[in-house]
């Protein structure tokens, strides 16, 4: 009786445990059955370096929005990841504590923006400056890269910091004992040792702002080609799906949700690729 | 009891307008007003998952079989911002303007500046209505900006002197910032050019249903086609017969 009763909760707990992947199972099968077809169909090759988009005339070509993704993504980690590692460096070594317990909160609470409203906002604030200063419509990659900067920042900068923290406190001392400064121990020490941690935290950073969906729907203009400047409008995997499956039925369908098959498979190699880099071994 | 109406996010507001007054009447019947857009609209009807499908555009081909009533005519207008020096263009120009054949103001006569091109998605009733009445032997640049509502491309060309879009006619007038619509071929997009016929640029709004509409379906939509539902579409900017 008393067995049963240690044994329950096990299995009480294991069954909710499955609940949660299960879950992941059937979103990942019901994308690939409703978007393989397509794929199929189209040829992989054409389907994904397609040029061109035009489900209604069936033309089904997605390395514009390919191009699209990994462009606004980059610009992204061009302006977000010095900002948020110099950010984490800061609170790790240099912040007075009074300033650390601001900051702190101040970068979650930047996290728990919905990012319906970073959208909203760089839609009213963002791209008129861009209009008005740098020319061209103002949705583009640059409104969508700035956004995406800013929301890519709690993730590298709190990982990035916890990995600065958490090294050997003998680290720091016996660098410091040999003689070396504060500044050097903290680039030529903790930054090497705490290496992995950070290049996960900007492939999190990364894997974040691929997968956004609302705030660059928003501002990005959604044109379907490969663009010029970094001033042109784009459209990324993400919004092709938010911006058109209202509407989409049949083969159109399909192929939103094959988009979301190769978004999967992205989103997939960078989440194992940062797995991978933080369980390695440190030598 | 209870229809459900389903489909065009540009018959959406004015299928809500009526459902309201016709709920009024009869308070145990409610009318859900749902969007999703043309095809979903189709879809709908075709599925049973809707009473009614409403459409902003002719049936295509897989939408074949479904029984069609015509609830009003609207117009579509091209619209540019208000400081935009440029107040009429020839079709012909609005489809050298979309295929990006001409893409600076200047050559149309208005200031030395790029046409920032803003079109609806690919799906879209309105852009489909678009292509067929403006885009005869040529296709909507990719590089348009894409926008997916009324409301959006009516925002940008608010806010953006360069920019050119197409929404409902209806619309033209409704929102804090104003917009300009441009005649066409010298005949200004009215709602009383739209009546007479000489505005061309107009698309059926419809109600579709799988077969003959029966029971409290067919009594919602003999309200709409009544004198009193047809009064309610014109005061809201709609062209009946």
């Amino acid at each position: 009786m008393s067995k049963l009763r240690e044994k329950t909760p096990g299995f009480i707990f294991m069954a909710l445990a499955l609940s949660s992947i299960s879950a992941l199972a059937l979103i990942t099968v019901f994308i690939i059955v409703n978007g393989a077809p397509i794929i199929a169909k189209v040829g992989f090759i054409d389907f994904v370096f397609g040029m061109t988009w035009a489900p209604s005339e069936g033309e089904f070509g997605i390395f514009p929005m390919i191009l699209g993704s990994v462009l606004v993504t980059l610009g992204a980690a061009i302006i977000g990841v010095p900002v948020g590692i110099c950010c984490s460096i800061f609170l790790a070594e240099f912040a007075p504590v009074p300033l650390r317990g601001i900051f702190r909160p101040a970068i979650q609470l930047l996290a728990g923006i919905p990012s319906v409203v970073y959208g909203f906002w760089g839609l009213l604030f963002i791209v008129p400056l861009i209009r008005d200063r740098l020319g061209g419509p103002g949705l583009s990659i640059l409104a969508g890269a700035i956004i995406l900067a800013i929301m890519i920042l709690p993730t590298i900068i709190s990982i990035s910091e916890v990995s600065l923290i958490a090294l050997p406190r003998h680290y720091k001392e016996g660098s410091l004992a040999l003689g070396l400064t504060h500044w050097q121990t903290i680039r030529s020490v903790m930054m090497p040792a705490a290496k992995s941690g950070i290049v996960a935290a900007v492939i999190l950073g990364i894997g974040r702002a691929i997968g956004e969906t609302m705030a660059v729907i928003m501002v990005l203009g959604n044109a379907v080609a490969v663009p010029e400047s970094i001033l042109d409008p784009v459209r990324t995997l993400t919004t092709n799906i938010g911006i058109e499956m209202g509407y989409a039925s049949g083969e159109h369908q399909q192929a939103l949700f094959a988009t979301g098959i190769v978004l999967f498979v992205i989103i997939m190699i960078l989440n194992l690729l940062a797995q991978y880099i933080t369980t390695r071994r440190p030598r | 009891m209870r229809i459900i109406v389903a489909g065009s996010t540009s018959v959406q507001p004015y299928a809500e307008i009526l459902a309201e007054a016709y709920c009024d009447m009869y308070p145990e019947i409610a009318v859900d007003i749902q969007g999703g857009g043309s095809s979903a609209g189709g879809t709908a009807a075709q599925t049973g998952t809707a009473d009614i499908g409403m459409s902003s555009r002719a049936l295509n081909q897989q939408e074949e079989g479904l029984y069609v009533i015509e609830i009003a005519k609207d117009g579509l207008a091209i619209i540019v911002n208000p400081a935009n020096p440029i107040n009429n263009l020839t079709l012909e120009q609005v489809s050298a303007i979309y295929s990006q054949r001409i893409d600076n103001w200047s050559s149309l006569g208005g200031n030395n500046a790029k046409i920032h091109v803003i079109a609806r998605e690919d799906g879209s009733g309105t852009r489909s209505a678009f292509v067929d009445l403006v885009m005869h032997n040529s296709k909507i640049s990719p590089r348009a900006i894409v926008q997916d509502s009324n409301g959006a491309v009516r925002q940008l060309v608010a806010d953006d002197p360069n920019a050119i879009g197409f929404i409902s006619l209806g619309l033209v007038d409704i929102g804090e910032r104003p917009v300009k619509a441009l005649s066409l071929d010298g005949v200004a997009a009215t709602h009383d050019n739209v009546v007479n016929g000489s505005y061309n640029l107009t698309r059926p709004f419809i109600f579709v249903t799988k077969s003959e509409p029966r029971g409290i379906t067919l009594d919602f939509i003999n309200y709409v086609l009544s004198d009193e539902g047809r009064r309610i579409l014109l005061a809201e900017g709609l062209v009946v017969d």
